[in-house]
């Protein structure tokens, strides 16, 4: 038995393929639209796996350090590593700024800015990159940093944070805040001072402005000023202590006595996910939703138009078939392979130029083999949806038509 | 002439098909869960590294001077300015002395005075050395007489008390030209003290160095100890290093250093470790080392920030791995060995490292195993991976 879907496609077949094509290019966009959605949620994710812990301090009625701002001494972690149940705890801060290419390194480069979050941590502690791609890990304790080759820096580069220059030493992948911004790892001390030293203008102004008041620079007593500018320059801040749990200690136990008796706020994991999922990103995650939604009923309308076309296009030739006796059967088959066969042809192509331009997205595209299924079950069901429509045209045509008109 | 043309359109057709299978089994084996990581390796090697200590440091100046008066006062004149050099002894600012001029003249009229009163008391002496000598005669002469009884017993008596009246008359001369010597003395004494007094408000120089501020003008009022100036000596000049105390292992006195100073960069300076301080600081978790520079730059200056590099002497050999194949899984430290094609987590303890970011590992592995450094995401036991030379991204 010959097929009549097949005769049909090769007796049209350029038309055939084109159009799966354009379908494919749609499917495609449907595929990178889902996978930008996956992608923020993952950026969120990774935030999390990156850090490393199982706990996150942070100062009492915030939902820091990502979603707010939040301050704490750096000496709690000292405090926090005497609970019980808490295997190792480090102090880390976050930033997210321009980072400049310093000065002098080629025109090309030179003063190239890149948006970034800043992250300051002790080095072997939690916080600290877990992987590098290339290059080492920060070994002196001041003005070397490890970036994430999506921030574009180089081995051995400067790069300008604030007033002290940083060279690049080691390259890491997949880091990035929940905005996908890469991340530049700093020592901690470093990362402290960028954070909260202010420019030398208002440092001026500041001593000026202390020096101008009588209670504290009095006549009687040297150095008092002096050692009062001072404190005011140091600073022992942090944005959050990152806590690993001992094996088999569940982290609540952990996270309850910091909360009633260190008068701090401590996040789970989970409970972390539920800020970053839930609230920071959930007007845009949603936005993208909400597109990707219109997006797949934009398609499914158009592929079925599609067909429906490919159908009325040949209704003269369905006519011929059904004047010299062709079973309905064998017309609604034929009709139903195409409409089968171009979904497939255009999933194909959707998700093979979807991976191919996922890379050139600035932010991170995640394309799941779970949305990928789910898309080539969609799109089948279009199809055979769409074919039924069709059909029924195919199935109205008077065999007259084909002798007639 | 229909059937070659069908073929080979069925043929192309069937090519299409299989190119596009082709492609989608392509991006699911290189994207995805399905894709392996990609990793690079190295093999463990025996060597010996040299471990170095790194910390930032400032220009200090040994020797300072806070140069300011004993007393509260006024300062009446700076006689140097800030960057002036000044040798031991040089009067640098005076304080108002107030009356101690005044006093000091005062004094100087008792002395006058005082000689007058000496001179007094030693004429008041030779009037009764006079009297004495002549009542003695006078008494002798008596003697004789009564012994011949020219004379009676009552007017000799009366001329031997007149000697004896007159030799108490000498004695008290002689005291009182000793008081006013003494008092002579005791003016001078006082004068020599205010004069001290008068020497203490003139601030001099301790020893020779450079005025690096002038911190009162003259007519301002200064408490005792405040500076007026400060000195410090530029062949003093150090570096107070701040190095941090978990990467201080090994600091001595001694040391080599390497130091950058960040107003030239691009020269390097050597110097040595030339204290190390006892005390460390717990709040910053660092640790002092001062550093004396082999030789000064010109122009160096007090409060530079300067990068210091503290060379320690080479390990003994032992294996050593870069430190990015150093991975922690749950509690404990270990690298990814590749053992036939599969990943194995072998804790391993780790012994000093170097600057550049060699790690000496000194249990769990041998030499020549197949450790895993870089990778593209985190590894586990059961993840697929794929070695390569180097990973996308990384630059040479």
């Amino acid at each position: 038995m010959i097929s009549l879907a097949g005769r049909d496609i090769l007796h049209s077949w350029g038309k055939f393929v084109l159009t799966g094509i354009g379908l494919g290019l749609l499917i495609g966009v449907t595929l990178s639209m889902a996978g930008i959605y996956r992608g923020m949620v993952d950026d969120a994710q990774a935030l999390l796996d990156n850090s490393g812990a199982d706990l996150w301090v942070v100062q009492q009625d915030t939902q820091g350090p990502y979603a707010e701002s939040s301050s704490l001494r750096d000496d709690v972690v000292r405090s926090v590593l005497g609970l019980p149940g808490v295997a190792r705890a480090a102090n880390v801060t976050y930033l997210t700024m321009q980072v400049r290419q310093s000065q002098g390194q080629g025109e090309a480069r030179d003063g190239q800015e890149v948006r970034a979050m800043i992250v300051g941590f002790e080095p072997g502690q939690p916080g600290e990159p877990g992987y590098l791609v290339a290059g080492r890990h920060i070994t002196r304790s001041h003005y070397e940093a490890v970036v994430d080759v999506r921030t574009g820096f180089a081995l051995g580069e400067r790069i300008r944070i604030r007033r002290h220059d940083y060279t690049v030493v080691g390259l890491t992948r997949r880091m990035v805040s929940s905005g996908g911004d890469p991340m530049v790892f700093i020592p901690l001390k470093d990362a402290q001072e960028a954070q909260f030293l202010k420019d030398n203008d208002a440092i001026l102004n500041d001593r000026a402005r202390t020096a101008a008041n009588p209670a504290l620079n009095r006549p009687g007593v040297p150095g008092l000023l002096e050692a009062i500018q001072a404190s005011q320059a140091a600073n022992h801040n942090v944005n959050t202590v990152l806590v690993q749990v001992q094996p088999g200690v569940p982290a609540e136990s952990v996270a309850e006595p910091i909360r009633r008796w260190k008068h701090l706020e401590a996040y789970t994991r989970a409970q972390m996910e539920e800020i970053l999922i839930a609230k920071l990103i959930a007007t845009s995650a949603r936005q993208i939703a909400m597109f990707l939604v219109i997006l797949a009923v934009v398609s499914a309308a158009i592929v079925a138009f599609i067909i429906y076309t490919m159908t009325l296009g040949k209704i003269r030739e369905i006519a011929v078939l059904k004047l010299i006796g062709t079973r309905n059967r064998t017309i609604a088959g034929m009709i139903l392979q195409q409409a089968l066969g171009l979904g497939l042809i255009g999933f194909i192509v959707g998700k093979v130029a979807a991976t191919l331009w996922a890379p050139i997205f600035p932010k991170y595209v995640l394309l799941e083999p779970g949305d990928a299924v789910r898309g080539l079950v969609a799109v089948m069901l279009i199809c055979a949806l769409a074919s039924t429509l069709a059909i029924r045209a195919a199935l109205k045509v008077d065999p007259a038509a084909a002798i007639g008109g | 002439m229909k059937l070659p043309t069908n073929w080979s359109l069925r043929f192309g057709l069937g090519l299409l098909g299989v190119l596009l299978i082709v492609a989608l089994t392509y991006v699911v084996m290189r994207s995805g869960p399905l894709a392996p990581t990609r990793v690079t390796v190295t093999q463990a090697t025996v060597g010996s590294l040299s471990p170095s200590l790194f910390g930032i440091g400032t220009v200090e100046a040994r020797l300072a001077y806070l140069i300011g008066p004993t007393a509260a006062g006024r300062v009446s004149r700076v006689l140097v300015d800030v960057g002036d050099t000044v040798t031991a002894g040089q009067l640098l600012a005076e304080m108002d002395p107030v009356d101690l001029d005044e006093r000091a003249a005062a004094l100087e009229a008792s002395i006058a005075r005082a000689a007058s009163v000496i001179a007094a008391a030693q004429g008041q002496r030779r009037d009764a050395q006079a009297r004495s000598v002549l009542a003695a005669n006078t008494a002798r002469r008596y003697v004789e007489l009564g012994a011949q009884n020219f004379m009676n017993a009552s007017a000799v008596e009366a001329k031997q008390q007149e000697h004896a009246s007159a030799d108490a008359a000498v004695t008290t001369a002689d005291a009182n030209l000793a008081a006013a010597h003494k008092d002579t003395q005791r003016l001078e004494a006082e004068l020599a003290g205010l004069q001290q007094q008068r020497d203490n408000v003139r601030l001099r120089a301790p020893a020779q160095g450079v005025v690096i501020s002038r911190d009162a003008e003259a007519g301002s009022t200064v408490v005792a100890g405040q500076a007026v100036l400060r000195l410090m000596e530029p062949e003093s000049l150090w570096i107070r290093v701040r190095l941090d105390q978990g990467r201080s292992a090994g600091l001595i006195k001694g040391l080599p250093a390497s130091i950058i100073l960040r107003s030239n960069p691009s020269v390097p300076l050597t110097g040595k470790v030339a204290r190390v301080e006892t005390t460390s600081d717990s709040i910053t978790e660092e640790r002092v080392a001062l550093v004396a520079l082999e030789t000064l730059p010109s122009g160096l200056s007090t409060g530079e920030l300067a990068e210091v590099t503290l060379t320690l002497p080479a390990t003994a050999p032992a294996l050593l791995l870069p430190n990015p194949a150093i991975r922690r899984q749950a509690d404990q430290v270990g690298v990814w060995r590749l053992e036939g094609g599969k990943l194995h987590f072998a804790p391993v303890r780790i012994g000093q490292t170097s600057l550049d970011g060699q790690v000496q590992v000194l249990e769990g592995l041998k030499a020549g195993d197949e450790v895993v450094v870089f990778s593209e995401k985190d590894l586990s036991a059961n993840s697929r991976i794929k070695v390569v030379d180097t990973l996308a991204g990384s630059k040479p």
